[in-house]
């Protein structure tokens, strides 16, 4: 090729990237306005809809700080585990640390929407089932929702797969009852629940009001006689000791056994010797390594105390204690719960909703899954178009996909087969461990561990022998696979 | 996942379409088998794949020599220590 038709070879190159840019862009405004016109109109509509918005717009934000720092919880332990690299452990503490002080804040002018859950084995099973469900699907629950919004659609198939497994897990009856304990069922039955729920039938419902409910409520301000809504127990006990000394020690070990052998020998490199100050370099190096996801966990931390804040706002200028009442004055009382609430949990939650709207589908196509406790006794299964955090899981797809389109990030990935599976699999056991758990890798862990929940550091140790356990089998399979190519090129 | 040798000394391993953890993982398994100053080109599509392919690399102390982003598609030039 001459140097003239090469040169207009590249400038025709370089006009269809430009081009293919510049339409990111556009559809990157387009999705953002789209959300505004969804806040403007149904404002205009009922002033109710503004509590609607404000789970719509954090959960865009979440979407562009996950995007931003490729911030999954599911390579936290995995990618340690798998191939060394500390970056999302140090971004997931940061954004707990973050999310704890706020909280704090927000906790001790009695403004929180938080409850903590019950402790007990379960979590840590509960979190062990989630992280090995999340390693083999490539991405926390979270995390595949802003790998969706990149166009992924593996992703997509994982979030499918924990929202049809929780929908159907919640709901299973009869041959399951066989497998609960006679003290459960006695347990459950006696909590005198509605008729309609008939707590005597179905796993799931056995396991809640036969076990877990009967579990004790722990914080780490109530372990050491602090009240949780005064300042000395959010700051203190829910703070300091629950969450910023158990971080900062996490981090010793993270340091220790995968990022201090690296720095040092660099320093010794150097210098020819190191000494203490050389060690805490290291560990701070080590907390600032990757300033993306850094800076996104700062972030998350920031804006998930702030959506407690705002949340109970509204619901003191409103008067309400649960978004059900909302609906209702709205005009909708579909799928709404016997005691007349939905799912509303005022902070950033991601798995019921997943349950709620596959739960809503069934129950549309005649399905009777409002006799259970996860949908007809607490959650609700409203229309998904109406469904606070139905709003914000959406809107984070959105924030994700402006980000990713703003950084030329997106693309759009048809699944293999290969990846469908792990997909499939991964997401199911996602779900089973989520809704044993209470909640996934946000709501069972980062949420409770950041309020001083006890249950939250135990779903987290669970998730931490779920990855570990979930790498041993990607090694498996990865070698068998990558030993056939080696093979092809004689190495 | 394809591996291939393209010439002495020059691997290309295309992870393209696979999500977490498959890049980073045959990245690793990829550059623990080629000699030391030979480059694998890696190929790939998932963003955040890139993030702990890089960090994998300072703490080895592998060099990524060359960067090259073009929608949505990563392709990384890695030189084994």
């Amino acid at each position: 090729m001459s140097t003239t038709a090469l040169d207009m070879a590249t400038t025709d190159s370089s006009a269809k990237v430009e081009d293919d840019i510049r339409k990111k862009r556009l559809w990157a405004y387009g999705i953002a306005a789209f959300f505004a016109f969804i806040s403007i109109a149904t404002y205009l509509y009922s002033e109710y809809y503004i509590y609607l918005s404000v789970y719509l717009w954090f959960g865009f934000i979440y979407g562009m700080c996950l995007q931003y720092g490729r911030f999954c919880f599911s390579s936290a332990f995995r990618d340690l585990f798998a191939v060394g690299v500390p970056r999302m452990a140090v971004g997931i503490m940061i954004a707990t640390v973050l999310f704890a002080v706020v909280s704090a804040f927000v906790t001790s002018t009695g403004l929180s929407t938080f409850h903590a859950a019950p402790t007990s084995i379960h979590a840590l099973i509960a979190g062990t089932i989630f992280g090995i469900g999340m390693v083999f699907a490539g991405g926390c629950a979270s995390g595949s929702l802003y790998k969706t919004g990149e166009g992924n659609m593996s992703a997509l198939l994982v979030v499918l797969s924990i929202s049809v497994t929780q929908a159907l897990f919640a709901d299973v009856a009869g041959w399951s009852n066989a497998l609960v304990p006679e003290s459960w069922h006695a347990s459950a039955v006696a909590k005198g629940l509605p008729e309609v729920i008939n707590a005597g039938d179905g796993w799931v419902d056995q396991y809640l009001a036969g076990y877990v409910w009967n579990q004790p409520v722990l914080t780490f301000a109530t372990l050491l006689g602090m009240v949780d809504k005064s300042i000395a127990g959010s700051f203190i006990g829910n703070t300091l000791v629950g969450v910023v000394i158990p971080a900062a020690l996490l981090l010793v070990v993270v340091y220790v056994g995968w990022s201090r052998r690296a720095f040092l020998k660099k320093r010794i490199k150097e210098k020819g010797k190191t000494t203490f100050q050389d060690e805490l370099a290291g560990y701070w190096a080590m907390i600032t390594a990757n300033k993306r996801t850094a800076i996104a966990g700062l972030l998350l931390g920031i804006f998930c105390g702030l959506q407690m804040l705002v949340t109970q706002g509204l619901r003191v200028k409103f008067g309400i204690q649960n978004a059900g009442t909302l609906l209702e004055r709205i005009g909708f009382d579909y799928g709404i719960s016997v005691n007349g609430t939905v799912f509303d949990p005022g902070y950033w939650y991601v798995t019921t909703q997943e349950a709620q709207w596959v739960g809503w589908v069934f129950n549309k196509m005649g399905a009777n899954n409002m006799d259970n406790i996860y949908f007809g006794y607490v959650n609700g299964i409203p229309n998904p178009a109406i469904n606070p955090a139905d709003w914000m899981s959406l809107a984070l797809i959105g924030g994700a996909a402006v980000m990713a389109l703003l950084h030329n990030e997106f693309k759009f990935k048809k699944p293999t087969l290969e990846l469908a599976v792990w997909a499939l699999i991964g997401g199911a056991l996602m779900g089973i461990g989520s809704r044993l758990g209470l909640g996934c890798n946000v709501g069972a862990f980062f949420v409770r561990v950041a309020q001083g929940d006890t249950s939250g550091w135990l779903f987290g140790l669970g998730m931490i022998g779920g990855a570990y356990i979930g790498v041993k089998v990607f090694n498996w399979w990865t070698e068998r696979r990558m030993a056939k190519e080696f093979a092809s090129c004689d190495i | 996942m394809k591996f291939e040798k393209r010439e002495n000394g020059h691997y290309v391993l295309d992870v393209q379409g696979y999500v977490c953890p498959h890049p980073q993982i045959y990245t690793k398994k990829a550059l623990s088998k080629v000699q030391s100053g030979d480059v694998v080109e890696v190929i790939f599509d998932n963003p955040s794949s890139g993030e702990s392919i890089a960090a994998m690399c300072e703490t080895t102390g592998d060099e990524i020599i060359n960067r090259k982003q073009e929608g949505g598609q990563f392709t990384w030039d890695i030189e084994k220590a």
